[in-house]
């Protein structure tokens, strides 16, 4: 480990597998450097909560363990296995980043269903056409998935016609589906109506308590502090201070921490 | 019926315009279906480039994109009437010398296939247009999500982007069909049996132009309007999913 602030955060006798090791990550866009050296540790079972106001990077950083975004420079390993990458930072084995991504199912701000298929559609479209399913096993898991989030009534419904908290729900069906090691929630309420942030944040809260490995770029303090196990704050780029919920919130030590805690409560 | 033509005057035309033996709506049947085969084609031999070129367009490399950019120029510059001209015989001539080379002897090209060749050519230098238009108009969010749950580049192109675009692409390509019909008309010029120089040809052994031509653009209106009714259908396809625009989001 590189730096203090980005020592592995739990204790030496933990024994569960790593799942997400992130290590020096560099991201640049042009000349602005959005990430300056990030290093972060995930085990099995962890909600890592990642905090920061905008700009901070913190939505950079979840779409480089994906390779959504393309890292300037830095190493990514997940479930042990070491992402190949180019020197300038791109995946150099295609077949293996696409592996590695049905393993890790992300959650997007803006949902990002597919509009031209029904929610139903959606969410066997990844376990069909990827991950190979039989189509009459992947539609019952479906069936079960929109059951479970609430929407059993509105399988065959287009997105389009769904409020946002029913279209982010049917997302987080479509992430379910692929069974993921990993849920990476890219700020999941932020493009809600205040109301509809609940049903959303209920159902995440449920997956946090069966034990799931998620990463949560958040604004929701609140809810990051119930829910997290860990919690990361970021601060122009860098990891400025993390630990469990309770230090973070109850306790902070760095003046940035404070002010951005005070700023959003 | 007999009796209906007779008093409008129209019993000679009826006549000419029979399907049997003394009429000749049969070779302008056969015309429109020469016609019709070359649109489809054309039509789709044009889809198949553009797909091509607009991904080569967007996503191709320096040299792809400038072979692209002059394609689309050249080919949108000229008259489709010289291009035909050009295509035809420059590409019958090459076909020729290469069998020729190869110790074959001359080759008769189908007019079909000709015909489908280089109206295909003309068309999808348009559709490189629609599509790369449509292409670009898909949300990126749609394209990302694919690309976060592992999907491989060719599987986003048929699961996601294309399905995607079709609602933007459908009246650009409605208006090329439309075109490709009435292009075809233009490869009478090269001596292709399709439904206008069938026309031409019943019309000046009769002399009577103006039934043979006004029948003909009949059929070019019928083709369009039976075009019309299927688009509208591909167009409702296309925008599933999606609200529709004149009731708003209710």
């Amino acid at each position: 480990m590189p730096t203090a602030a980005s020592a592995d955060p739990l204790p030496v006798s933990d024994t569960r597998a790593e799942a997400i090791q992130v290590e020096d990550l560099h991201k640049s866009f042009g000349t602005l450097e959005v990430l300056k050296g990030v290093s972060l540790n995930a085990k099995k079972g962890d909600v890592v909560a990642i905090i920061g106001g905008s700009g901070s990077g913190k939505s950079t950083m979840l779409r480089c363990i994906n390779f959504l975004e393309t890292p300037s420079s830095g190493k990514i390993v997940i479930d042990g296995e070491e992402v190949e990458m180019n020197a300038d930072g791109s995946p150099a084995n295609r077949r293996q980043i696409e592996r590695i991504r049905t393993r890790l199912a992300m959650v997007f701000q803006q949902f990002n269903l597919w509009t031209h298929r029904t929610l139903l559609e959606n969410v066997i479209e990844v376990p069909v056409h990827v991950l190979k399913v039989p189509r009459a096993k992947a539609i019952a898991r479906a069936k079960e998935l929109l059951e479970r989030v609430g929407l059993s009534d509105k399988a065959d419904a287009f997105p389009a016609f769904m409020s946002g908290g029913q279209q982010q729900r049917a997302a987080i069906a479509r992430a379910l589906a692929v069974d993921p090691n990993v849920m990476l929630f890219d700020e999941p309420t932020s493009a809600l109506d205040p109301e509809l942030v609940g049903e959303v944040l209920t159902v995440i809260r449920d997956l946090a308590a069966e034990g799931r490995t998620m990463l949560l770029v958040t604004h929701e303090m609140k809810f990051a502090r119930e829910v997290a196990n860990h919690v990361v704050y970021l601060f122009e780029g860098r990891i400025e201070e993390q630990g469990p919920p309770a230090e973070v919130f109850g306790n902070p030590q760095s003046a940035r921490l404070k002010q951005f805690l005070s700023s959003v409560a | 019926m007999e009796l209906t033509l007779e008093t409008l005057g129209l019993a000679e035309s009826a006549q000419l315009l029979s399907l049997s033996a003394p009429g000749w709506g049969a070779n302008l049947l056969r015309g429109l279906a020469n016609s019709l085969k070359i649109a489809f084609g054309a039509f789709g031999f044009g889809v198949l480039i553009g797909l091509f070129g607009a991904y080569g367009k967007l996503y191709g490399g320096p040299v792809i994109r400038d072979l692209l950019a002059i394609y689309t120029t050249v080919i949108r510059a000229v008259p489709e009437l010289v291009l035909i001209l050009i295509l035809y015989y420059v590409g019958t001539d090459l076909i020729n010398k290469a069998a020729g080379a190869m110790g074959y002897g001359r080759i008769e090209i189908s007019g079909v296939v000709a015909g489908i060749w280089v109206l295909g050519i003309v068309q999808g230098a348009y559709s490189t247009e629609v599509l790369r238009g449509a292409i670009k108009a898909v949300p990126p969010g749609q394209i990302e999500a694919a690309r976060a749950f592992g999907m491989p580049p060719i599987m986003i192109m048929w699961r996601v982007t294309i399905p995607a675009m079709m609602s933007f692409a459908t009246p650009g390509l409605a208006n090329l069909w439309l075109i490709a019909t009435k292009d075809t008309a233009l490869l009478a010029i090269v001596g292709f049996s399709e439904l206008t120089l069938e026309t031409r040809q019943a019309a000046s052994s009769t002399r009577a132009y103006f039934t043979f031509f006004l029948a003909a653009g009949g059929l070019y209106l019928m083709v369009t309007l039976c075009s019309g009714v299927v688009f509208g259908w591909i167009e409702k396809w296309a925008r599933r999913g999606q609200p529709s625009l004149r009731g708003g989001r209710g």
